[in-house]
């Protein structure tokens, strides 16, 4: 009955696993491969041990010439050397495939999730999920190798074995297969199960355990101090004992799942040796075969021993596939239009009223919003964090649409072009930049693949970068380290300001560039930006911070979703309101 | 790097194994059980060899056969119960390492190294800690047997073929020499295949997640697109670069195979030819056959298992390197009573002290006094040390130079559970333990009443907090329950030194992730909870070092006397 439910449950557990296999190329020339070289190769084991108890079999009744025994002591070293070189091209081929597999994989997925990214994948629980989506992906790579290779190989082993018996000792034949299909379904089952049971059951122990651990290794000075070493020393042994209890009951079960696979080949080798007599002794099998049966009855179970394993990584591969789906089947939030228009060549960024609310927020992250950036000019939005400013960023190049109002280009609403186009024409400089495990030069040229030099390092001097760059022994080919590792955080945030610089795009929306920059530096990299006009493109800073905005042309102050002022520098700091606040507390 | 880490498993293994008191017992149950599978391995081939020969050349029947029958299916169940009794012993085993390596753990952070851990990140540490025993079974249930195997059955079988069949037991002789040879190709060849594969994947997918890390970034520069094409370059390189290693690495593998194969078909032939000419038993004959690939099984899965192993070391590794932290106290043989603070002036003389593994000391050649009852403030810079003058105070770490002392008492002679029970101590970063609001009060008074933990909580500044909480005192905190700010902790962390009677106050920055009204409320509080007691107060606000009797900065690792030099204290 159980299994009748485990089955119904397998519907919806293997649902995920089917499509992501579906989502790769088909291999199946390849895989069928790999299934016939492994199936060969214990085939090949099992045929030279049956050949040798033939040869010995006719060497026993003393042939009056040893020629006949020649042929097989040759064939028999045929298969020794078969069963090596199988089981090696095996390996080869089985690897080249999950290789194949997982680039596969990786780029599907890839482009699965791309239009997801960013706003699609807001709301969707636990920490990194991206680690755990590219972990997941990465574990798929043992579907074909370790997964679905053995248990194929195994049922083709079995189909042979059966086959060949059905022709010698037919009996041995049913018990054969019977044992095999044993050994190769209720042993896995029956361990797998008991994992299972056995991680249920030890969960809230180990939880337990875990929290007093991390109790007593964080709270030492603490206990010492306060005289209660020994009372905490008593809870962790308490939660040890409990789990360790367990354990050695889980321990006991695993024991006799692992026993009962050596039981059922063993009874199957018992069975089919009397089997053999009684054939022999009736006359039914010609008694110089009964050594090769007794052979292939203990040599045939190799093909089952990898296959508890192999159900384990199925599993694993089932919930790593059903942990993607939840990640790239979530609903894409902005798509591109059927018609995509063109963007007109000239005009301004324009956000027009636009709303925006969180499903988990009352009240609204922005709240009729406007704003005009023109060619040329230079417009910045302050305000404390919280108050939408990042939001607003990612309106105006459509990483996420207004639930009221428009953004619009030139006076197209950005909704009716092709994202890319928007992204061409409207550069965000985010603030949480990724920098990619690469070279400075790759990472601004990102950007804009045709920049040269040149215009790399120019771009970085306008990041205020040109002393640091300067100064590097390698130069341009300073690698960055994983994820920026070796830069600091405010030569990452100066590079990817370098990225928008170098970009040939008509706007520029340029989120918190001085975090993590210092006090002085944040100023001089503002007021540059206000002062240089050969640049004809329109710029939008979005800043916490207010010193150095003295010659933007506009300035917006948000709080709440709200634009609460705006104006000059000046005109805002003589009105002694919200600005006048947060230049005081710079 | 891959070499080294592999060398130091080695040792782990065998540290494992000697110093590790439960590790005895899976060993010798191992070594015992592998006794016994080597012995029926033999006794199932000669019983093979009986049945079959028996049958053959004499044409016996199943009934003249039912003895050497049942006992072949005694034997199958012995093998099954070994089989059964690897897996539970070594699971079991594993269980109780890690068991052991737990409360070593504990004994070590409780007892040997109370001043914490330094740079070492508890989450981690703790999933090792209760997770590391999956990666130790694979170790115990399956490699250390192997392993044992490996060893014992290639001795019986040979102990069983030579007096046998001399020409196979020689054949088998002089492969022995080379299972050595055979493991070390193995673990060569498992080690390159590892290092290689592992590499090359691990970066593949270092590349992968930096790409899908970055695909914000590259959306917002319009590159989503082209990146694809350059995942799918990336991979079609990896995969030819990764298969050209592979093909080498594989080769090892080949040679063992074709070893352990042809070695085989030359018994066969060997003992064909001896049949042949009428010098040997059929049944021996058969026997010795069965059991020649026998022979080279275990080793073969000997490699197999390297790998699982390696996991288990690994975790075992991360513990031992905990465990081998020196202490940071010395145990003192013929302790002194303590000293009482209230009455005697707390000291540190001419005191050093530098983190091991961090070369300069943080603090030097320090002196201080605190007179019985008096509040000195100590401010300086964030990172000058004046923590670990607070941890010196409470016999948390001993000076590497100077000497701490209370009256004329160097507290190294003290038992430093003594000392602390006249202490209480606020810390910088307050712990909450798993419990309720009223136990962690409690922490240093377990007996404490209800209207004295009221008082204390109220004298903390706690009771807006606790008002606020669900079910009041009795709100479950810490782990797997409310998780309490920066603030709140610290003000439970107030409350228990308040609740303590303590002649001795440590507080470390008590009043930093409070805002402005309740860091008086809480300063006018630490200014009674002082009177009558010595009192080290580390601060940086400079309102609560006001209420200080004196006033030192500690700059550069050395004391300076401000209200001498600038009077802003008294």
């Amino acid at each position: 009955m159980s299994a009748v439910a485990g089955a119904a449950h397998a519907g919806g557990r293997w649902g995920p696993l089917r499509r992501a296999a579906a989502r790769v190329a088909p291999r199946r020339g390849r895989l069928a491969l790999s299934v016939a070289l492994g199936a060969g190769a214990i085939l090949a084991a099992v045929a030279l041990l049956a050949v040798a108890g033939v040869l010995i079999s006719r060497a026993a009744l003393r042939p009056s010439t040893i020629l006949s025994l020649t042929t097989l002591t040759v064939s028999i070293r045929a298969l020794a050397i078969s069963r090596a070189l199988l089981r090696y091209f095996e390996r080869l081929v089985s690897h080249d495939l999950a290789l194949r597999m997982l680039a596969d994989l990786r780029v599907r997925f890839f482009e699965r999730l791309a239009p997801l990214v960013p706003e699609g994948l807001r709301g969707l629980r636990g920490g990194d999920v991206l680690s755990r989506f590219v972990a997941d992906v990465d574990s798929l790579q043992d579907l074909y190798l370790r997964a679905l290779g053995p248990p194929l190989i195994a049922a083709v082993v079995i189909v042979v074995v059966g086959v060949f018996l059905l022709f010698v000792l037919p009996p041995a034949a049913v018990v054969m297969v019977v044992a095999l299909l044993l050994a190769a379904i209720v042993v896995p089952a029956l361990a797998g199960a008991a994992t299972a049971a056995s991680n249920r059951h030890q969960a809230p122990a180990r939880a337990l355990l875990a929290t007093e651990l991390v109790d007593v290794v964080q709270g030492a000075p603490e206990l010492a101090v306060y005289g209660r070493e020994a009372d905490w020393a008593a809870r962790v042994a308490a939660a040890d004992g409990q789990l360790l209890a367990i354990q050695r009951r889980d321990a006991r079960v695993a024991g006799l799942s692992t026993g009962l696979g050596v039981l059922i080949a063993g009874a199957a080798l018992v069975a089919v040796a009397a089997l053999g007599v009684q054939a022999t002794s009736s006359g039914a099998l010609d008694g110089i075969l009964l050594a090769a049966v007794v052979f292939i009855a203990i040599g045939s179970f190799e093909a089952v021993i990898p296959l508890p394993d192999a159900a384990q990584r199925l599993n694993a591969c089932a919930s790593a596939a059903a942990r993607i789906e939840e990640v790239t089947e979530a609903p894409v939030v902005v798509a591109d239009p059927p018609r995509p228009l063109p963007l007109p060549p000239g005009g301004s960024l324009v956000a027009c009223e636009v709303t925006v609310r969180f499903a988990d927020r009352e009240t609204p992250a922005l709240d009729q919003v406007s704003v005009r950036v023109a060619p040329g000019a230079r417009v910045a939005i302050v305000g404390r964090s919280g108050a939408g400013k990042t939001t607003l960023a990612r309106l105006l190049v459509r990483f996420r649409d207004p639930e009221a109002g428009a953004v619009e280009v030139g006076g197209l609403d950005v909704r009716a072009a092709r994202q890319s186009d928007v992204r061409r024409s409207v550069r965000l400089a985010g603030q949480d930049a990724h920098l990619f495990t690469t070279t400075i030069r790759q990472n601004v040229r990102l950007a804009n693949p045709q920049a040269g030099d040149a215009a790399i390092l120019s771009a970085l001097g306008r990041a205020g970068l040109s002393d640091w760059i300067a100064g590097l022994p390698d130069g341009l080919d300073t690698a960055v380290g994983e994820d920026g590792a070796e830069v600091s955080g405010g030569q990452r945030r100066r590079i990817a300001l370098a990225r928008a610089f170098v970009s040939d795009a008509r706007f520029l929306v340029l989120d918190e560039p001085t975090a993590h920059v210092d006090p002085t530096g944040a100023r001089e990299l503002l007021r540059a930006l206000g002062e240089d006009r050969d640049d004809q493109r329109g710029v939008l800073v979005i800043s916490h911070t207010v010193a150095g905005l003295e010659r933007f042309d506009e300035i917006l102050v948000l709080d709440g979703g709200r634009v609460v002022e705006r104006g000059g520098h000046a005109e805002l700091l003589a009105r002694g309101g919200a600005f006048a606040a947060l230049a005081a507390v710079a | 790097m891959a070499t080294r880490a592999e060398g130091s498993a080695r040792g782990v293994d065998r540290r494992l194994l000697r110093s590790t008191r439960a590790a005895r017992a899976p060993l010798a149950g191992s070594v015992l059980l592998g006794v016994l599978t080597a012995v029926l391995i033999v006794a199932q081939a000669v019983l093979l060899g009986r049945i079959v020969a028996r049958s053959f050349l004499h044409g016996a029947d199943v009934a003249a056969l039912r003895g050497p029958l049942v006992a072949l299916a005694a034997v199958i169940v012995g093998r099954s119960l070994c089989a059964a009794g690897f897996e539970a012993s070594g699971r079991l085993g594993a269980g109780r390492v890690m068991s052991e390596l737990r409360s070593n753990l504990t004994r070590h952070v409780l007892r040997e190294r109370p001043s914490g851990l330094r740079e070492q990140r508890t989450g981690d540490l703790v999933a090792t800690a209760v997770q590391g025993v999956d990666a130790l079974e694979a170790y115990f249930a399956r490699y250390l047997p192997q392993v044992v195997l490996a060893v014992l059955v290639p001795l019986l079988i040979l102990a069983y073929v030579i007096p046998h069949d001399l020409a196979a037991g020689l054949i088998l002789l002089v492969t022995l020499p080379l299972i050595p040879l055979f493991m070390i190709l193995i673990g060569l060849a498992a080690r390159s295949r590892a290092d290689e594969r592992w590499q090359t994947l691990s970066r593949l997918s270092a590349h992968f997640l930096d790409v899908v890390r970055g695909l914000e970034t590259l959306r917002a520069n319009d590159r989503d697109g082209a990146q694809a094409q350059t995942l799918r370059d990336a991979g079609e390189a990896y995969r030819v670069q990764t298969m050209a290693t592979l093909r080498i690495a594989f080769l090892s593998a080949l040679v063992l195979e074709l070893l352990a194969m042809l070695g085989v078909a030359l018994v066969a032939a060997t003992v064909g030819v001896q049949l042949a000419d009428g010098h040997l038993a059929f049944s021996i004959g058969l026997a010795v056959l069965l059991l020649a690939p026998e022979l080279y099984l275990p080793v073969r899965m000997v490699g197999q298992q390297f790998h699982a192993s390696a996991d288990g070391m690994a975790a075992a590794q991360t513990l031992f390197e905990v465990l081998d932290t020196p202490p940071s106290l010395t145990p003192c043989a013929d302790p002194l009573p303590a000293p009482d603070p209230r009455t005697a002036p707390v000291a540190l003389e001419h005191v050093s002290f530098a983190y091991a593994g961090r070369g300069a000391p943080v603090i030097e050649d320090v002196s201080l006094v605190l007179r019985p009852g008096e509040l000195v403030a100590l401010v300086g810079p964030s990172g000058e040390g004046k923590s670990t003058i607070a941890a010196l105070l409470l016999r948390l770490l001993e000076p590497d130079a100077g000497i701490v002392s209370c009256g004329a008492v160097d507290l190294r002679a003290v038992d430093p559970q003594d000392w602390r029970r006249q202490l209480a101590w606020v810390p910088q970063r307050a712990t909450i333990f798993a419990g309720t609001v009223a136990e962690n009060i409690r922490l240093g008074e377990p007996r404490a009443s209800d209207a004295q933990v009221a008082a204390a909580v109220r004298a903390a500044a706690l009771d807006e907090v606790v008002a606020g909480l669900a079910d009041g005192l009795d709100t479950r905190v810490g782990e797997g329950g409310r998780q309490l700010s920066a603030g709140e902790a610290q003000r439970v962390a107030l409350a228990r030194a308040f609740l303590r009677d303590a002649s001795l106050l440590v507080l470390d920055e008590p009043t930093a992730h409070l805002d402005g009204a309740s860091a008086e409320a809480v300063g006018a509080a630490i200014e009674r909870l002082a009177r009558g007691r010595t009192t080290l107060l580390i601060v940086h606000r400079e309102a609560l070092a006001r209420r200080a009797d004196r006033v030192l900065r500690l700059e550069g690792g050395r004391l300076h006397d401000v209200a001498a030099t600038t009077g802003v204290g008294a």
